[in-house]
């Protein structure tokens, strides 16, 4: 009953993936068909629910749906004191979330682009990570940033920028990078029950992508530790280190690589601050080879900080060749198509990285 | 009398080789002006606020009448084009508020400075530039105004400095304000107010709706942003009052879009279409400006008709260039990221992969 039940409240997407799962039951572990709005939107759901100091604030979040649809149905269930729509005002919202968290609630503070956090990036350093620090232990600030980040499709040099390296360079922050709907909602309740200031590195060209959840991050308690990146393809020839969307570029590569025989370990960061440079070290000893594929611009980037902690550790000595990374270019987003298409990294780029790396 | 008339029509144009409707006209008796009644504006902290008549020519009228047509046909074309995806990412479409443009271009000069923000095509034409331009940078063109590289929201041209896509700001404008008023700045604040921040009414957002006193000590005006002649002596006052030294003022334009905040929003979900309807019947910019040439005799209808075919024909023609324009070439990708300075090279997706940078 409680099944049938589930099959009526759930969307359409996941009323086919429920029948399937029907039918593959006696061949393989239940798996669901999610896209990774969906993912965020129950994760979001969940802690909710578990907690009700947490609440979700930002423009268009509630009557709206948000603008991405991203909180669709929260509003209907919650309500005005737990879904709040702000005045197109960023700097002015953000302080009054960081204000709250000090204050003792958990916001979820949405952006409706990271672009624009920028007009309140103040209220995300000055005033939430670096208080804990300043304080000496007293104030702690549990808000959670999250929003769209990085190149979506035409929207031009305004609203494409990757922030990530400019978050990941603060400390007090946590930066993560969900790429896969497991991602997403592990680690965005991993954020919200996380008690300092995590920043939400979403990606809007993701968010209609379907991933299977397994099992495990079908509970309530599932959870992804912010700090401990995921190895989403074993290899042994070369090392290739990414964070959201081009993790899917990386896998492609590897699959077309895999075709000449040269197998690709492809690493899923999950987490830009705190960096989980071990597993890459580990990496990298076992392949001798390396590169960093990111959409933001390589100056003072992602991968320009993984290649010099490489170069800190144990790990530079088992590399057999120069590191390599692989970036967005470095100028604003051009809006025309075919400009566009070569101002963000291309499976075709990582295969060429690759190749010279491995003087192939 | 008039079938007569149509029939000498038919004869000379055979003749001539005019259109029939040209040779209809020239044989009628035109107003060369008009005096029009304009509603009154609310004031704050002025004494006397714009006239409550003004004086159209037909010139002027046919000119407007023009202009405001052309933003609307170059907006209806780019809601076509970008539902056959050929024009992507944002597109804020301003069609309804065209008054505001062309009332507005219609107070100043061609030497003022202008900017806004992303709902921008309506001031990218009365600025100057031309519907081919700003069609082919919807459509990512090298023929368009920024050649392709800035879209629908990064539009500039001389004195007019865009098309920007980061709005919202509310303490900024309160900053902009205090410094405009103390060091009496010549500057206009113009809201055109169309009821809604994206998808949010503006009683859910502002906690005073009366947007033409939140400059405090700055004087304003509220004006009715659909009547193009309200608009236009507004703000031929708006800048005499800035022009004569006395520093800052502010006008709220009260406006309506018809299409939703952008492509992307149906529109629908936070109004009714009950109420864009009554808009579109009762208000509609480019209606009142008709009716009110056509019953004081300042054109006909069939002129008026005549230049909507010019219009249309406009339009397609720009559409056609920026559909079958190229897309601007690869290698200059990298160009224009500086100013005044020698050529550099700029990294592309990875080290190997070079584009040359020129200002």
């Amino acid at each position: 009953m409680a099944a049938v039940a589930g099959l009526v409240r759930r969307p359409l997407e996941q009323v086919s993936g429920l029948l399937l799962r029907r039918r593959f039951h006696r061949t393989a572990p239940a798996a669901l068909q999610v896209t990774v709005r969906e993912a965020i939107n129950q994760g979001m759901d969940e802690e909710l629910e578990r907690d009700e100091k947490v609440f979700l604030l930002g423009e268009e979040v509630a009557q709206y749906d948000g603008a991405y649809k991203v909180s669709r149905g929260l509003w209907k269930k919650y309500g005005d004191k737990r879904i709040i729509d702000t005045p197109i005002s960023e700097m002015g919202f953000a302080g009054i979330a960081v204000g709250a968290a000090m204050a003792g609630l958990r916001p979820i503070c949405e952006f409706m682009t990271f672009n624009f956090s920028m007009q309140a990036i103040d209220q995300v350093i000055n005033s939430a990570a670096k208080t804990y620090y300043m304080s000496g232990g007293l104030q702690s600030v549990p808000i959670v940033f999250r929003g769209p980040n990085g190149a979506s499709a035409g929207v031009a040099a305004q609203h494409s920028q990757c922030f990530a390296a400019w978050y990941g360079h603060c400390p007090g922050l946590k930066v993560v990078s969900p790429w896969s709907s497991e991602d997403a909602k592990g680690l965005i309740k991993s954020a919200i029950r996380d008690n300092n200031p995590v920043v939400v590195l979403e990606n809007e060209l993701m968010y209609g992508v379907p991933f299977e959840l397994p099992a495990e991050a079908q509970s309530k308690d599932f959870l992804i530790p912010i700090g401990k990146a995921k190895i989403e393809r074993q290899g042994t020839h070369i090392t290739i280190v990414s964070h959201s969307r081009p993790v899917g570029h990386c896998l492609e590569a590897a699959t077309v690589l895999s075709k000449e025989g040269i197998e690709c370990e492809v690493i899923n960061m999950r987490t830009i601050r705190p960096m989980d440079i071990e597993t890459i070290e580990a990496s990298v000893m076992k392949t001798n080879h390396l590169i960093t594929v990111e959409g933001g611009w390589p100056q003072f980037g992602v991968g320009a900080e993984i290649c010099a902690r490489i170069m800190e550790g144990p790990a530079f000595n088992f590399l057999d060749a120069p590191a390599v990374r692989v970036t967005g270019a470095d100028v604003p987003m051009p809006y025309a198509k075919i400009l566009e298409d070569n101002s963000v990294p291309q499976v075709k780029d990582i295969i060429f990285a690759i190749k010279k790396t491995l003087n192939i | 009398m008039r079938k007569m008339l149509a029939a000498v029509s038919r004869v000379l144009s055979g003749v001539s080789q005019k259109p029939a409707s040209r040779v209809l006209v020239a044989s009628r008796n035109f107003a060369n002006d008009a005096t029009f009644e304009i509603k009154k504006c609310d004031l704050h902290r002025l004494e006397e606020g714009p006239p409550v008549t003004t004086v159209l020519t037909r010139e002027d009228g046919l000119k407007y009448y023009r202009t405001m047509q052309t933003v609307r046909r170059m907006e209806l074309k780019a809601d076509q084009l970008y539902k056959q995806k050929i024009i992507r990412g944002f597109c804020h479409l301003c069609d309804g508020q065209e008054a505001c443009c062309v009332g507005l271009e219609a107070g100043i000069n061609p030497t003022d400075h202008l900017i806004t923000a992303y709902r921008a095509h309506g001031f990218t034409f009365t600025r100057g530039l031309s519907v081919r331009e700003i069609l082919a940078e919807l459509t990512g063109r090298r023929g368009g105004c920024a050649k392709g590289k800035g879209g629908s929201m990064h539009m500039y041209a001389k004195n007019f400095y865009g098309g920007n896509g980061i709005v919202g700001a509310q303490g900024q404008i309160f900053e902009a304000y205090n410094m405009a008023a103390l060091w009496k700045l010549p500057c206009i604040f113009i809201c055109e107010n169309n009821r809604y921040g994206m998808g949010t009414s503006v009683e859910r957002a502002a906690a005073s709706t009366d947007y033409y006193k939140r400059g405090d000590f700055i004087p304003g005006l509220r004006v009715d942003g659909m009547d193009i002649l309200c608009v236009r002596e507004a703000t031929r006052f708006a800048a005499a009052y800035c022009r004569s030294g006395k520093g800052p003022i502010l006008m709220e334009l009260q406006t309506y879009r018809y299409h939703g905040h952008s492509m992307s929003d149906p529109g629908v979900s936070y109004r009714t279409r009950e109420e864009i309807q009554e808009v579109r019947s009762k208000s509609d910019p480019i209606m009142l400006l008709k009716d009110r040439m056509v019953n004081s005799n300042l054109a006909s209808v069939e002129e008026l008709k005549e230049i909507d075919v010019e219009v249309r024909k406009e339009i397609e023609d720009a559409a056609q260039f920026a559909t079958a324009d190229p897309e601007p070439p690869l290698e200059e990708l990298g160009y224009h990221i500086y100013c005044s300075d020698p050529p550099f090279e700029v990294r592309g997706a990875n080290q190997w992969i070079k584009f040359k940078s020129i200002s």
